[in-house]
């Protein structure tokens, strides 16, 4: 299991961008599961990368609005009508484990 | 002539005409990817049996002579990150070798009900992750002009099986060239839609804001039957467009007197092929001599476009691909102990390398800490190449470049290196981040026999130029008419 | 002049000395005080379900109940390639309650997504509003200890609710959870109080007043059994006119006022010992232990939480026009004071049976239906304020989930006025309805409970009582005129109180002859 450290405190320069103690953080934050080696290939990796995203520094973008969607829309909505739903056999039909008609999962931790 | 060998609108005439039954055409290509695709491996899944039904029904209403449309009975292709009722949908990933939707995607339910044909599932990089469709869990696919080198990706299957007269014509997907950059290392043409002009619905989300679905065809007024069918606003997809849809093939018209074209000088810069820029000057030339008029232009933020569009695509598809966990559907590692450690494991078990890079620079790039200089960064980047588009079409009417720096590279040329991929997207990005449409079609081959395509691009829902530039120029050449030895 | 000035001075100089000392001492005295008073700072997010039909992306039924995964789609169950499109009814109600708590509205509002891994949020972000929420910088106002207390509203927005874990016992078998997901892609509004309340008072009089408030705007049933309402408390303490906040803890996972309510009083007391013996609060997300009656540390507290909000590419902006926004605004519901107003002026009630009445709008709708069924709005009152809110608070029952329905009491005061049982009668009427749900003329015809009105048979009883009696019937002959009651309450237990008492007074004056 991860540690409780908090990686952004020890990123030190000679690692660049983005040390072992962050990849092993974002890779807990999106769910995959490391091996030693894919920490240091990653950290090699994204570092190249991320040195390249490092580019768009160059640009002054002071007061530039965000472009988050590609086309300026509005006000899209559908009516409150209830529409037929799917059977429970087909919403469970891809399940990899199903039991009472419900997702079974291995045990919950709580993280809130 | 072969029955395979026809276009889109060759076969619809054919059909019409009752010369063909839309049952020998399907036959036809069937046994051509019987023949052909243990070479090029561009399929992952032929349904011949839904195939058969679909073409039988097909003739039923060409006999009627009633509900015919201009898809009516003809074979397509479908990219697999697009969902068909009962169809495995994969998305080249073992994380959901399983998964069969219980849904259609819009566009599949248009060409149900144009009673098109769908032969299978193409091969594609994993979730659309890529520009050589290497990124497949499940198989490589050859370039049927070179076996030795790749289709181009992430609608490589498409492109190559389209090319090899694997299928009449064919869907991919486009986030960031994806259709138009195979298109071109094919040899075949291929469409970017303006950003909803067809719905995403059941497309499988890679990066939403900048998906969208296109056609690859034989040629450029086979594109233009493939959109009109698909294109239109649907209720399902919030970002779909509510405009109506012309009759794209009206556009196809040999004759582009006084087109503004624009070039943009930063599409010519260094690190491109001399061979790819001269078989992109002369198609412009060609263009010039047929009427129309070439300004020199400035896209001014170009070099930053890569950037930008890989913060903000792997943003999106951080959070897009979250729900491959083995909870709800797909593949599940076995025996784990609890719920965190079934999600790290089926997510590292079942996505490829290049997914799970994405998913992390993503995840980061959202991360506390890193919003700021990363994810918004990319989206004030993002509007400054919008406007340096905007700025673009106040002067010209449709903008002309390069596809790609190179022609097709050879398999596992640049797979260890993602950042030297990456790069090779140059020029297809940029309209993605915009919204604009862009189609890629064939202008000439290098010495060593590779095909290499042309760009244009046009304003937001200027599809209708688009395709009298493009029908014009291609009619002007004899390139999409050339067949690959196979 | 000058001595004058200096005398006026020194006073002054006086004044402040005496100013300052009592100041000094006044202080020392809130500092000691300071210590041992320690006051709550309580700030609480409400989650409740919209009464919608539909969900809030797709158009899967909202109905409570259904058996599991009955009510999912494509997009509820989170499926590769489904797309979300907004519930407008929803957003038009979360614009009413913002509007309602006095918020300003955001003319571009926008979702965003919030991004974690949990096996009932099937995409594994919730689509929610983080960025550009819908309402913010509202009000409301509670009555406190000591008076009306206004309580700000930070935010309200709208967001997905997610499906239901359920944990069976598994035996020796491997620990293992089951999904259903009919609750996933619910609308759900989150309103977020500023940390405003200073006590577990203060939080039951403002969870009870939004809940009003949420039925009264019709945006949401409230039903805590279908879990339609949940909240989420922060809780710091500080010494007491000190204004600098405590370290906060959250806590989670209480699905009623009930437990929220238990949970704030258990917080108080144990962050209360935890300062009094010199140590700290950690600031830390706690989970409402219902069995154990306590809050517990959430187990893994190592898993850094970072939602990574952004915003979400698969919604567009909603413009929130002034026109639209004024339109909503015209068409909100009747709220409770004015409800309670026109209480008053239709119905002619006094100002308390208003109050209680319309404390509840399910209660006032009850209320309503039963006056329009018959009209006696005086009495219908009295029976709702008495002996139906008896069996309500008892039973822990909504006045629409009561057996004895609108229809049944106003039926009920219906047949006591037209004189066919008497209000004694009703009473064991009422208590009939109650543990059989038949309807009061039914009750009363199986029970035979139906007034004596026949004056023949009325006099024959007559006649029995007062021949049982010779010497009462004498003394009223000579001017005991008081006896009259003892023999009417005779005549009336002979009856088994079914008499109608009128006739019987008659019918007795009539024979005694006075």
């Amino acid at each position: 299991m991860m540690t409780a450290m908090n990686p952004r405190m020890s990123t030190s320069m000679s690692e660049g961008r983005i040390n072992r103690l962050e990849i092993q953080h974002v890779a807990l934050l999106s769910r995959l599961h490391l091996t030693e080696e894919d920490i240091t290939e990653h950290t090699v990796i994204l570092n190249r990368i991320l040195e390249y995203f490092a580019k768009l520094n160059e640009l002054d973008t002071e007061g530039v609005s965000c472009t988050s969607h590609s086309i300026n829309m509005n006000n899209v909505f559908r009516e409150d009508v209830a529409t037929p739903s799917l059977t429970a056999e087909d919403a469970l039909a891809n399940a990899p484990e199903k039991e009472l008609n419900c997702f079974k999962v291995p045990q919950i931790i709580q993280e809130g | 002539m072969k029955v395979y060998e026809l276009s889109v609108k060759e076969a619809r005439d054919r059909l019409l005409q009752r010369e063909i039954s839309s049952r020998e055409l399907t036959l036809g290509v069937l046994e051509r990817i019987r023949e052909i695709d243990p070479k090029i491996h561009a399929y992952l899944e032929v349904s011949e049996e839904l195939a058969m039904e679909q073409a039988e029904e097909a003739d039923k209403r060409l006999a009627k002579g009633d509900n015919i449309s201009p898809l009516t009975g003809i074979p397509i292709a479908i990219k697999d990150n697009i969902c068909a009722k009962g169809v495995r949908t994969t998305c080249a990933s073992r994380i959901l070798e399983n998964f069969t939707p219980p849904y259609d995607a819009t566009v599949i339910s248009h060409l149900k009900q144009a009673g098109a044909v769908i032969l299978g599932k193409t091969n594609m990089d994993e979730f659309a992750m890529g520009s050589s469709t290497e990124n497949s869990g499940f198989q490589i696919t050859r370039n049927p002009w070179n076996l030795e080198r790749i289709p181009g990706g992430s609608s490589g299957g498409s492109a190559a099986a389209v090319a090899s007269d694997m299928a009449i014509c064919a869907l991919g997907s486009d986030t960031g060239g994806s259709i138009r950059q195979p298109a071109s290392y094919c040899s075949v043409v291929g469409l970017k839609p303006t950003y909803g002009r067809v719905s995403r619905y059941g497309l499988v989300a890679y990066g939403s804001s900048l998906d969208q679905i296109g056609p690859l065809t034989k040629n450029v007024i086979d594109a233009a039957i493939v959109l009109s069918a698909i294109a239109g606003h649907d209720p399902r997809d919030s970002t779909s467009v509510n405009k109506p849809v012309p009759d794209y093939t009206s556009y196809c018209r040999e004759e582009i007197e006084g087109l503004r074209i624009g070039v943009p000088r930063e599409y010519f810069a260094e690190g491109m092929d001399p061979e790819v820029a001269n078989l992109v000057h002369s198609a412009i030339r060609r263009m010039e001599e047929m009427g129309a008029e070439i300004v020199d232009i400035s896209l001014p933020h170009t070099q930053y476009a890569i950037a930008c569009y890989y913060i903000c695509a792997m943003a999106e598809a951080s959070s897009n691909l979250a729900r491959y966990d083995g909870a709800h559907y797909g593949y599940r590692a076995p025996d784990t102990d609890n719920i965190i450690e079934m999600y790290s494991k089926t997510r590292a078990q079942g996505f490829g390398a290049e997914v799970k890079r994405r998913i992390m620079l993503g995840t980061y790039a959202l991360s506390a800490g890193y919003y700021d200089a990363y994810y918004l960064k990319a989206l004030r980047v993002r509007t400054l190449i919008k406007r340096d588009f905007e700025n673009a079409f106040e002067k010209v009417d449709i903008v002309a470049t390069p596809v790609t720096p190179t022609a097709a590279f050879k398999i596992g040329e640049k797979i260890t290196d993602p950042l030297t991929m990456y790069l090779s997207d140059i020029y297809t990005i940029s309209l993605n981040l915009a919204g604009m449409c862009g189609i890629s079609i064939p202008c000439g081959f290098t010495g060593g026999s590779l095909p290499v395509g042309l760009q244009l691009i046009a304003n937001i829902f200027q599809e209708d130029i688009l395709f009298r530039a493009a029908y014009a120029y291609e009619q002007s050449t004899p390139h999409h008419k050339r067949k690959p030895d196979i | 002049m000058k001595n004058e000035k200096r005398k006026m001075k020194n006073e002054k100089r006086k004044m402040k000395n005496e100013k300052r000392k009592t100041e000094n001492e006044k202080r020392k005295n809130e500092e000691r005080e300071m210590k041992m008073d320690l006051e709550p700072v309580i700030g609480i997010e409400i989650h409740t379900e919209l009464s919608t039909k539909s969900k809030i992306f797709c158009g899967c039924s909202t109905k409570f109940g259904s058996s599991p995964n009955t009510q999912t789609c494509p997009v509820c169950l989170g499926m590769p390639g489904s797309l979300p499109v907004l519930n407008k009814t929803a957003l038009e109600y979360t614009i009413r309650t913002a509007l309602a708590l006095h918020c300003e509205i955001t003319e571009h509002t926008t979702f965003d997504r919030k991004n974690y891994y949990y096996p009932d949020l099937p995409k594994n972000y919730q689509i929610s509003q983080n960025y550009a929420c819908l309402g913010y910088n509202g009000w409301i106002e509670i009555s406190s200890g000591k008076g009306v207390k206004r309580i700000g509203i930070h935010n309200v927005h709208l967001e997905e609710d997610a499906g239901k874990n359920i944990h069976p016992e598994s035996g020796d078998s491997k620990e293992y959870s089951l999904v259903d997901l009919n609750r996933a892609g619910m609308p759900l509004i989150e309103i977020v109080s500023a940390p405003d309340m200073n006590g577990a008072n203060d939080a039951m009089a403002y969870m009870t007043i939004m809940k009003n408030l949420l039925q009264y705007l019709e945006a949401s049933d409230c039903r805590m059994q279908e879990g339609h309402l949940r909240f989420e408390v922060n809780i710091s303490l500080k010494p007491k006119d000190s204004r600098r906040l405590g370290t906060r803890v959250e806590i989670k996972n209480l699905n009623s006022m009930k437990v929220a309510l238990k949970s704030i009083e258990y917080e108080i007391e144990r962050q209360k010992e935890v300062l009094e013996s010199g140590g700290e609060v950690d600031q830390e997300t706690r989970l409402w232990d219902e069995a154990a009656g306590i809050t517990r540390t959430m187990r893994t507290k190592e898993f850094a939480q970072d939602y990574r909000y952004f915003p979400e590419p698969d919604l567009v902006e909603i413009h929130i026009t002034p026109e639209w926004r004024e339109e909503i605004r015209k068409h909100l519901p009747e709220l409770q004071g004015q409800k309670r107003n026109r209480f008053i002026s239709q119905y002619g009630l006094p100002e308390y049976d208003a109050s209680i009445l319309t404390g509840n709008k399910l209660l006032a709708d009850y209320y309503e239906e039963c006056v329009r069924i018959h009209s006696n709005p005086k009495t219908a009152s009295n029976w709702i304020m008495t002996e139906l809110l008896r069996e309500l608070n008892q039973k822990e029952w909504e006045p629409d989930t009561c057996p004895v329905t609108s229809a049944h009491m106003g039926n009920l005061i219906k047949l006591m006025d037209e004189g066919v049982i008497s209000g004694k009668i009703g009473k064991q009427v009422f208590s009939e309805m109650l543990d059989t749900g038949k309807m009061p003329g039914e009750i009363i015809r199986d029970k035979g409970l139906a007034q004596i009105t026949s004056e023949d048979e009325i006099s024959g009883i007559v006649e029995a009582v007062m021949k049982e009696n010779e010497g009462t019937v004498e003394a009223i002959r000579g001017g005991r005129n008081k006896a009259m009651g003892f023999l009417v309450g005779e005549i009336m237990k002979k009856s088994r109180g079914k008499a109608n008492p009128k006739l019987v007074n008659e019918i007795l004056k009539k024979k005694i002859g006075v």
